[in-house]
């Protein structure tokens, strides 16, 4: 055995940046990329790339099954740490704002005027329904989210729920209050989210039940001649929740028209692009539904005048506008 | 190829235009890393109620302090980013895995080859809701609240999201589909030594060199890719009686006639550089004799 082999000779000059590349993706994947310094996190690409060129040569000339099974694995693990998410957190999040979560806002305005005409039509109904016979209350709003604010309610205990700082959730502190707020409603809308994938279908009619919550909700409140006062209360924290649920909705249908309708694309194409464009309205719609949760837990008990009440949701109704619509917004 | 050849191998381009294979995580696995993810939810929530446990009751029996309302705050927004950013926040790591996936080798990368994208991360995890929450709510649901029936129906239809991966060939769950990802096997392997290669460590010999076998080119042609493979695989496992048994197949199949110091181990790591040598040197001139019937 005097003459080296090829494949052996191949495998002595280069393994040492295979072992290097190695231990470099040991040590990221253990401490993330801060345990490297600089000059350690720019050669992984340039191990990464000279470690797929090994395997394409050894592919080619080196009959040892391990060796290709090795590099195989190490340009897998490598490649998944080259073109893994990666950005830095601080510079995701900023692009995030600035730029990705208005302009997937933007892309979904077709399915956001659906997903609000679902939510007004399903108000329209109820309001209609429960004007004509109150009794339809009962069925759209379930006892215990109704908590006493029913037609057999005076129209004094009425009026005290919208403006009482001691009501039922108000006793607790009004931070576990916005807390609960949030967390709840955030899980809706992610759920709305999800359920976008049997077809949009679940969406849409979580949209209209959400409406009809809420026509029926605010017909009792008028016809206490309370109409005023009740459109201060709903819209304080309503303009962001609802606008947030919406979205929420939009974002699901997005995903069940691209699986039903993928047009050029194939399905899981089609699916892929509206899922992701989705991913991004929805952490968005998260974001939104704290500060709804905060304008709810605290700003409403904070704020008790009608007139106050309306001009903080005229603000919140301009800013986010302004926000998902500026001009120039467009722009890469 | 290996003996065992492994099944739902897909093979994706990369950027650089390079394929690469990659084993996808079996229906198994996957649950199995779902498995251990949600029993260190379930500990670290359990742990949450336990270290939190005073504020929670005296808030929610109405007598908490600002302090305890404070504990509540934290252990409900605890509980959401468990439920909700457990999973993503683990997937954007450069491991690209949450800890029950690491356990069981497996990561998440893009479909496409591009690179994962964090509303990629985000979306295939939101799926969850519908996957996880919406089975367990049907499950869960109170007699009085819906009938029998309803929740059934409930459940079954719910647990085509979560039977999903068993339905497609790529195991791909809703949110995969939707995100444009899929979860992939990438184990660790070690940089094996190379048999063909001289020994440098005597220790193992003793201090003896390695014994000298000369094969005639008739006896090296006997086999093919196939076998040699068989043969390095042999050899890496070190199973003695296998050593000896596939020593003697060999032997019989080219008409080697044992010498008196003959080891099987040495004759068949000898005999395996000779063949890799001639087949390798026939791989220069572009000709992969398959197997040992393959006679081009």
């Amino acid at each position: 055995m005097t003459l080296e082999l090829r494949s052996t000779r191949f495998r002595a000059e280069r393994q040492e940046a295979w072992l290097r590349l190695e231990r470099l993706l040991g040590r990221a994947e253990r401490g993330g990329a801060r345990e490297l310094t600089d000059d350690e996190l720019v050669s992984i690409p340039a191990l990464y790339r000279s470690a797929l060129s090994s395997l394409n040569t050894a592919r080619a000339i080196s009959l040892d099954q391990a060796l290709i099974d090795y590099l195989e694995a190490l340009c897998a693990r490598a490649y998944v740490f080259v073109y893994g998410a990666r950005a830095r957190l601080g510079e995701r999040v900023g692009r995030f704002f600035a730029h990705d979560w208005p302009a997937a806002v933007r892309a979904l305005w077709p399915e956001t005027l659906v997903a609000a005409l679902a939510m007004l039509l399903g108000a329209a109904l109820s309001y209609s329904l429960v004007s004509a016979d109150p009794e339809w209350f009962y069925s759209v709003i379930p006892a215990e989210m109704a908590q006493g604010r029913t037609p057999a309610a005076s129209t004094q205990e009425l009026r005290a729920t919208l403006y009482g700082q001691e009501d039922e959730e108000g006793r607790t502190g009004l931070g576990v209050f916005a807390a609960f707020l949030f967390t709840h409603n955030a899980q809706i809308a992610i759920g709305a989210f999800a359920l976008g994938f049997a077809f949009g279908a679940p969406s849409v009619l979580l949209l209209v039940f959400n409406g009809a919550v809420l026509g029926a909700f605010v017909q009792l409140f008028v016809s206490r001649g309370l109409g005023g006062d009740v459109g201060g209360w709903l819209l304080i924290h309503g303009v962001t929740e609802l606008w947030a649920v919406t979205l929420a909705g939009a974002a699901g249908m997005s995903i069940g028209r691209a699986l039903a309708y993928p047009g050029r694309r194939t399905r899981l194409e089609a699916a892929a692009d509206a899922g992701r464009r989705a991913g991004v309205v929805i952490a968005g719609v998260v974001v939104m539904l704290a500060v709804a949760g905060l304008l709810e837990g605290v700003g409403r008990q904070v704020v008790t005048s009608t007139p106050l009440r309306y001009a903080v949701a005229a603000a919140t109704a301009v800013f986010w506008g302004a926000y998902f619509f500026r001009p120039g917004g467009s722009r890469g | 190829m290996p003996p065992s050849v492994p099944k739902r191998v897909r093979t994706m381009v990369t950027p650089e235009g390079v394929p690469l294979r990659w084993e996808l995580g079996g229906a198994s696995e996957r649950a199995g890393a779902f498995l251990i993810d949600a029993a260190i939810i379930l500990a670290v929530l359990t742990a949450l109620v336990l270290a939190l446990i005073r504020p929670i009751l005296r808030t929610t029996l109405g007598a908490g302090t600002s302090a305890d309302e404070a504990g509540l705050t934290l252990f409900l927004l605890a509980a959401f980013a468990l439920r909700n950013l457990y999973f993503a926040g683990w997937e954007l790591t450069p491991r690209a895995a949450t800890p029950g996936k690491r356990v069981l080798g497996l990561r998440v990368a893009a479909r496409d080859g591009g690179r994962l994208t964090a509303e990629a991360v985000f979306a295939r995890n939101a799926t969850r809701e519908l996957e996880v929450w919406l089975p367990l709510s049907f499950l869960g649901a109170q007699a009085e609240a819906v009938d029998a029936w309803t929740a059934l129906l409930g459940l079954a239809w719910s647990a085509v999201f979560l039977l999903f991966p068993l339905f497609n060939k790529d195991r791909l769950r809703a949110g995969d589909l939707i995100a444009g990802t899929w979860v992939v096997k990438a184990p660790r392997r070690r940089l094996l030594p190379d048999l063909a290669a001289e020994r440098s460590d005597t220790a193992l010999f003793g201090g003896a060199t390695r014994p000298h076998f000369d094969f005639t080119p008739d006896q090296v042609d006997a086999y093919g890719v196939k076998e040699l493979h068989v043969l390095e695989e042999v050899l890496r496992t070190r199973h003695a009686s296998t050593l000896t048994e596939v020593a003697a197949r060999i032997r019989t199949k080219i008409g080697w006639t044992a010498g008196a110091g003959d080891r099987d181990r040495d004759f068949l790591e000898a005999y395996y550089a000779a063949l890799r040598r001639r087949l390798e040197g026939q791989l220069l001139f572009g000709r992969r004799r398959r197997d040992k019937h393959d006679q081009g």
